[in-house]
């Protein structure tokens, strides 16, 4: 049954430098890189030794925890390097593509026709697993047990985000096959949450319950689309999947290839031409960076939105799950008397000699200053007005700093991820990191109780 | 650029150093610091705690500067009382502001003084940076208290309350109780002949007690105390042209600050307007209760019970209290729910305890202390029905 979400609360950060609707084929990148990192909480154990040859969709390392999740070369090519870091844990991995790439073939398998048991064991010997993320934690999703439902989100409200109705384009094919197969695998249904205004190419596709969305973000975020429409209670665990990682699953279930394909979108006010690039998973940010080119030298390059994403070098690797690229500049400078000054270009949600409340329409160029220091938990009632979800975050922050598994249990903590906390990090007066305190809640839950 | 690269200079070479936290806290006086994003969101809002705390201190100088006048105004017009006829020829004159600025000034200085002193203290014991807390609490202390107030006892209670109202908790953000209240109650209990009275709200009434040329400067809350009809028009009260503490007694400029915060989004309307609900209720109770006789006019509680509800908010320091303290978002609710309810009993209380105390006639710092210790109970209960909604939904999905 399909039912409208809208919300009221929350904050939409209109920022300079959106990517023009053009698609552009980034350059072959000469190396690939996966960072383990980018996969929470699993410790790689590798299969393949450095100066090993790989195809697309060759295991490159599985989960100690769990054998059966394999993660797999995006490229087909020679396995040059295991970087590692502190206690020898494995930081990156670099993979120098070859000229011409070949695929291990997995086989066709119909979706429409096969058992869960045979989808499920093709997810994961191709490595198409870790696209499947669940909550509680906000890890990977366990393969012992079924989700109650399936949500994916094709609408993204987030600042400078990659406009899914644009990147799907003429993918529905491959949606389609993925959405059927993932739908044998739950026993609830599969939840598509798409733009209320837009023409998302999910419209029209079967075996899914379509719901429009609309309000600011983080209307876009799964995790409220899940509060909305069915938040995940103790006991139950709920799947969700980015629709890009859809096309990768529907490939390899019509072609039997792995095809790490990104359509990733390069924005940011540092970006000389904003912009959407074709690209792979893994590939050197550079190649794509100076085709559109880069204004300054002090940037922060950043795999995935400004909210969320992780920071890279521009030297560096597109990460694992970004779709994408958000150039801003560094905020490393002082500011004379910035704490008592009229400011009429940064955002604020308090008028406090702020004024970006006059000027709802303009696009800002925020930078990566904390405009403040690092402070306790002061003011009380501002995050509540970007947060949509049914709980209290300042309660549940706090439940988390003081470890009361108890306390966040009850608080809610089953349905949130750290993106959850995003905007209401974005307007702490007090700068506190919640991204950080809430997946340090998660991870200590996931250790004493999941 | 040359003192922005000298002061960078000078914060590495204090980096680690016991004073860093004293050096920290001038140099983001003068500049935001350079610090950028390490984890999570990349980009942050423009508000931090030195623009909210600094929004609350701008609504308070007009308090402040009407205080200077007053404490002059009333000096002046308690020797001679032909001023009182024409109170807005006689209030803004230039001998009003030096004697105010005289008295007011130096417990300004005290304040902040003596209070950043311990909080510099304690950020270096305890090795924390200096926050920004006490630059309201700071402005608040010398408006909140009466004008003759020898210094030495404000700082003593200056120091009681940033210790125990704040620092033995952990500081700024960790306390339970206002801290300004906290020195405010540690000045009533201590010392109460200089806190209460009617020789203590105007310049000199002291001093000159029980000589031939005494005056005296009784509050509308003491004589209306003492059942007997104020001489103040109900105008001069919301003007402000009478006695009481420095900076309470202007319910127009109260109002205008309150309008300020609540426009700024820093102060919590929510808190305020369920607070002046809290006040009119307790208050039209009293008036029943007067009107239907069911008290007699020579009690004691006469002369406050028969008092219109109305004027109840803009005598003593009801206003004040209501829109600069009540509203501390440390010590108040922390949930939306919870202000409504935390400012109604402010208000209900505060009238309760200023027409039942008989010792000392004005109740919102009284209500106030008691509010903030029940604040996280209140917040308990208000998560608690999210929580059991939670539950509830759990037991449906199970059942």
């Amino acid at each position: 049954m399909s039912k409208d979400i809208k919300i009221k609360k929350g904050l939409t950060i209109k920022l300079k430098g959106e990517a023009e609707k053009i698609l552009s084929s980034a350059p072959r990148s000469r190396t690939f890189a996966i960072r383990p990192s980018d996969f929470h909480l699993i410790t790689p154990k590798m299969v393949v030794k450095e100066g090993g040859k790989v195809q697309a969709g060759d295991t490159i390392f599985y989960s100690k925890r769990n054998e059966a999740v394999k993660f797999v070369s995006p490229v087909s090519g020679t396995l040059t390097k295991i970087e590692r870091g502190a206690k020898r844990v494995i930081t990156e991995i670099i993979i120098e593509a070859d000229q011409q790439d070949t695929f291990r073939d997995f086989g066709i398998l119909s979706p429409d026709s096969s058992s869960a048991e045979a989808i499920k064991t093709r997810l994961l010997e191709a490595g198409c697993w870790p696209f499947i993320m669940q909550r509680p934690y906000a890890v990977i999703a366990d393969t012992e047990q079924e989700p109650r439902d399936i949500y994916v989100s094709a609408y993204s409200t987030a600042p400078l985000a990659n406009d899914c109705d644009f990147s799907l384009k003429g993918k529905e094919k491959e949606l389609q096959a993925a959405v059927t197969a993932l739908s044998k695998l739950t026993t609830g249904q599969v939840h598509v949450g798409v733009s209320k205004s837009g023409d998302s190419p999910f419209n029209g596709l079967k075996d899914i319950v379509l719901h429009n969305v609309s309000g600011p973000h983080p209307a876009g975020n799964v995790g409220t689309q899940i509060n909305k429409l069915g938040p995940v209670n103790k006991g139950e665990i709920v799947w969700t999947i980015a629709p890009q990682d859809l096309i990768i699953i529907g490939e390899l279930l019509l072609t039997g290839k792995f095809h790490a394909e990104r359509i990733i979108a390069l924005s940011g006010s540092e970006v000389k031409t904003p912009k959407y690039y074709k690209t792979r998973i893994g590939s050197e940010a550079a190649t794509f960076l100076y085709d559109s080119g880069l204004k300054d030298e002090n940037v922060r390059v950043i795999s995935g939105d400004v909210l969320t994403g992780k920071k890279i070098s521009p030297k560096g690797h597109l990460g694992y799950y970004s779709n994408t690229v958000t150039v801003i500049p560094e905020g490393d400078d002082y500011e004379l008397f910035g704490w008592n000054k009229p400011v009429f270009n940064k955002i604020s949600t308090s008028r406090a000699l702020t004024f970006s409340w006059l000027t709802p329409n303009k696009k800002y160029d925020l930078d990566t200053n904390t405009n403040g220091e690092h402070r306790a938990f002061v003011v009380t009632g501002v995050y509540e007005e970007v947060f949509p979800l049914d709980m209290y975050p300042l309660q549940m922050l706090k439940a988390c700093m003081v470890q009361d598994l108890d306390e966040m249990e009850a608080l809610g903590m089953y349905e949130v991820a750290p993106e959850d906390f995003a905007l209401t990090e974005f307007v702490c007066v007090s700068k506190q990191p919640h991204q950080q305190i809430i997946r340090n809640g998660l991870d200590l839950m996931y250790k004493e109780i999941g | 650029m040359g003192l922005k690269q000298n002061l960078h200079k000078l914060k590495e070479k204090y980096k680690g150093t016991k004073m860093a936290p004293a050096f920290n806290a001038l140099h983001t006086f003068l500049y935001t610091p350079n610090e950028t994003t390490h984890s999570g969101s990349h980009v942050r809002a423009v508000d931090d705690l030195k623009r909210t705390m600094n929004t609350v201190i701008m609504a308070l100088v007009p308090c402040l500067i009407f205080g200077i006048f007053n404490a002059g105004y009333q000096h002046y017009a308690a020797i001679d009382n032909t001023l009182r006829l024409d109170p807005l020829a006689n209030f803004f004159t230039w001998d009003n502001f030096i004697l105010g600025a005289w008295t007011v000034l130096p417990l300004v200085i005290v304040s902040y003084g003596v209070g950043l002193a311990v909080e510099f203290i304690f950020a270096i014991i305890k090795k924390h940076e200096v926050e920004e807390g006490y630059l309201v609490t700071g402005m608040l202390v010398p408006l909140i208290v009466p004008i003759d107030i020898p210094l030495w006892m404000l700082a003593v209670a200056v120091i009681f309350g940033v210790v125990i109202g704040k620092e033995v908790f952990g500081g700024t953000g960790m306390n339970i109780l206002n801290p300004a209240l906290t020195i405010r109650a540690f000045l009533f209990f201590a010392y109460p002949t200089w806190m209460s009275g009617d020789k203590v709200w105007v310049h000199g009434a002291k001093e000159m007690a029980g000589q031939p040329d005494a005056i005296s400067g009784e509050t509308i809350l003491g004589s209306l105390a003492a059942n007997t009809e104020p001489v103040y028009s109900t105008w001069d009260m919301f003007w402000g042209f009478i006695p009481g503490s420095v900076g309470e007694t202007s319910t127009f400029l109260i109002i205008l600050g309150a309008l300020f915060l609540i426009f700024t989004k820093v102060g919590s309307w929510r808190i305020m307007l369920s607070s002046v609900i809290g006040a009119i209720v307790m208050g039209l109770i009293f008036n029943g209760v007067a009107d239907a006789g069911w008290i007699e006019k020579s009690s004691n509680f006469y002369g406050l019970m028969s008092e219109p509800f109305w004027h109840h908010l803009i005598i003593g320091s009801a206003a004040f209290a209501i829109v600069y303290m009540a509203t501390d978002p440390v010590t108040a609710s922390q949930t939306n729910k919870g202000k409504w309810i935390y400012g109604f009993f402010i208000g209900f209380m505060g009238i309760m305890i200023r027409v039942f105390n008989p010792a000392y006639p004005e109740g919102f710092m009284l209500s106030i202390l008691l509010m903030n210790v029940f604040a996280p109970t209140i917040d308990h209960y208000v998560v608690q029905g999210n929580i059991k909604k939670r539950m509830k939904r759990l037991k449906v999905k199970t059942a």
